[in-house]
């Protein structure tokens, strides 16, 4: 079986891998790019550890095939600090200890990003159901709520 | 397993058509990935059809639109017109995956993955969808509801695949609406799902009505009998009893993990009712 060349931006460089077929894009993402930031927690679109950016839409790259990022416009977590500063949302959730054991935190930095991005004044509930696709299971829910509706609050100037 | 990506429905059939082994089309892939992961299908070629712009774009057509198959879950609530039209069909696809999947999951996927319990295939039976399919032998279009023929089959044949789906115009005083039991709030997988679309006269007597119910057969229903129950009434509390009472006959659901087959036969006549409420105020308002 040949392997596919394929041509994406990843965090705005331009990146060139070869994949299989059948390989998803967080395969390609941890394996042959060593972005390991993008967790695998249950390869079937269930738990959001995944989520990358792809063509400005939040998916679970494990539902995605790496063959599909040609042309595309890929961002994942380790593009969402700018150096040694980190983004907002990292910072809120260091703050309201948003996390213990960390796996499913990329995930939920994504998807946060997203949110805001869109949304840049959430109510509670919409920021729940929108991260309702990220499953965690140590802190629960609350502090990450907490952190990313503080971090809309800082962001609006408030 | 290949991977081909073809830029127009007439290569993608071709690819479809003459593949040696299990053909699959991609399009959202949340559900294809999960079975191909599973090792629940092997397929010798996939078929990436979203580089097919037809199949990506919503179009107005006769005061309708037409929603390319591939077209995101996200795609379609972002429409704004399609959303003011038909609120129930978006409600429903919009029902389906967490955020993550609605970047990806389309309505052709979602019908063609051929569940009883897909959440938008009722809704968009309610809608009389009319689904357009390509193959070798040519164009044809088909009512949503006769697409899915048993659990995980359609009646789609070798070489055919949906291309894109047509929400009719609206009449005035139309509305529609898709309701779900799950026994929680987001992320679950329906335990009875229903779709009511229908039209009121200036006096307020429904003039066309359809219902679809989800997760209570082998494939969704389009319920004629729950139908008659609204045409020619006010949609009193009369006709909503008949209207429930029909549904809950057109049932024949199994026990499983996620209902019994008494629950489920209960609640389908409840969201019925529910579902035809929200769609009778919706046609009051327009």
């Amino acid at each position: 079986m040949s392997k596919i060349h394929v041509t994406t931006t990843v965090n705005g460089d331009e990146v060139e891998f070869l994949c299989e077929p059948d390989e998803t894009l967080l395969d390609v993402l941890r394996d042959e790019l060593h972005l390991t930031g993008s967790k695998e927690g249950c390869a079937s679109g269930d738990c959001g550890a995944c989520s990358v950016m792809v063509n400005d839409r939040l998916v679970c790259s494990c539902l995605v095939l790496g063959a599909e990022a040609d042309g595309a416009k890929v961002e994942t977590i380790e593009g969402m600090a700018d150096g040694e500063n980190l983004h907002p949302l990292q910072k809120k959730f260091l703050e309201h200890a948003a996390l213990q054991c960390g796996v499913c935190t990329p995930g939920f930095l994504v998807a946060a990003k997203a949110l805001l991005e869109k949304n840049p004044d959430p109510t509670e509930t919409e920021a729940r159901y929108w991260l309702a696709g990220n499953l965690c299971r140590c802190t629960g829910y609350d502090k990450i709520i907490r952190a990313v509706l503080d971090t809309a609050a800082e962001m609006r100037g408030n | 397993m290949r991977y081909e990506a073809p830029e127009t429905i007439d290569t993608a059939v071709s690819l479809l058509a003459g593949a040696g082994g299990d053909a699959r089309v991609l399009a959202g892939g949340t559900d294809l990935l999960v079975q191909l992961r599973a090792d629940m299908i092997e397929p010798e070629l996939v078929v990436d059809v979203k580089k097919i712009q037809s199949m990506r774009t919503i179009t107005e057509e006769n005061g309708g639109f037409r929603i390319g198959a591939a077209v995101a879950g996200a795609e379609l609530s972002e429409h704004p017109k399609v959303k003011a039209a038909w609120p129930g069909v978006v409600e429903a696809v919009d029902l389906i995956g967490s955020t993550q999947i609605q970047g990806r999951a389309s309505m052709g996927g979602n019908l063609c993955n051929g569940s009883p319990a897909a959440d938008s295939v009722p809704a968009m039976i309610a809608a009389g969808t009319m689904v357009s399919i390509a193959g070798p032998n040519g164009e044809r279009e088909v009512p949503a509801e006769e697409i899915i023929v048993g659990p995980g089959k359609t009646s789609l044949a070798k070489g055919e695949m949906v291309t894109s789906l047509f929400l009719p115009a609206r009449p005035a005083r139309s509305g529609d609406a898709y309701l779900r039991f799950i026994p929680r709030t987001e992320m679950d997988i329906a335990v009875v799902g229903a779709g009511v679309s229908l039209t009121l006269d200036e006096g307020g007597t429904c003039t066309a009505a359809r219902v679809a119910l989800g997760a209570v057969a082998a494939t969704p229903l389009l319920v004629q009998e729950a139908a008659d129950a609204l045409i020619g009434t006010k949609l009193d509390d009369a006709a909503m009893e008949a209207l429930a009472a029909a549904a809950s006959a057109a049932c024949n659901p199994i026990d499983d993990k996620r209902g019994t087959k008494d629950f489920r036969i209960k609640v389908a006549g409840v969201l019925a009712r529910r579902a035809a409420q929200i769609a009778l105020e919706r046609a009051r308002g327009n």
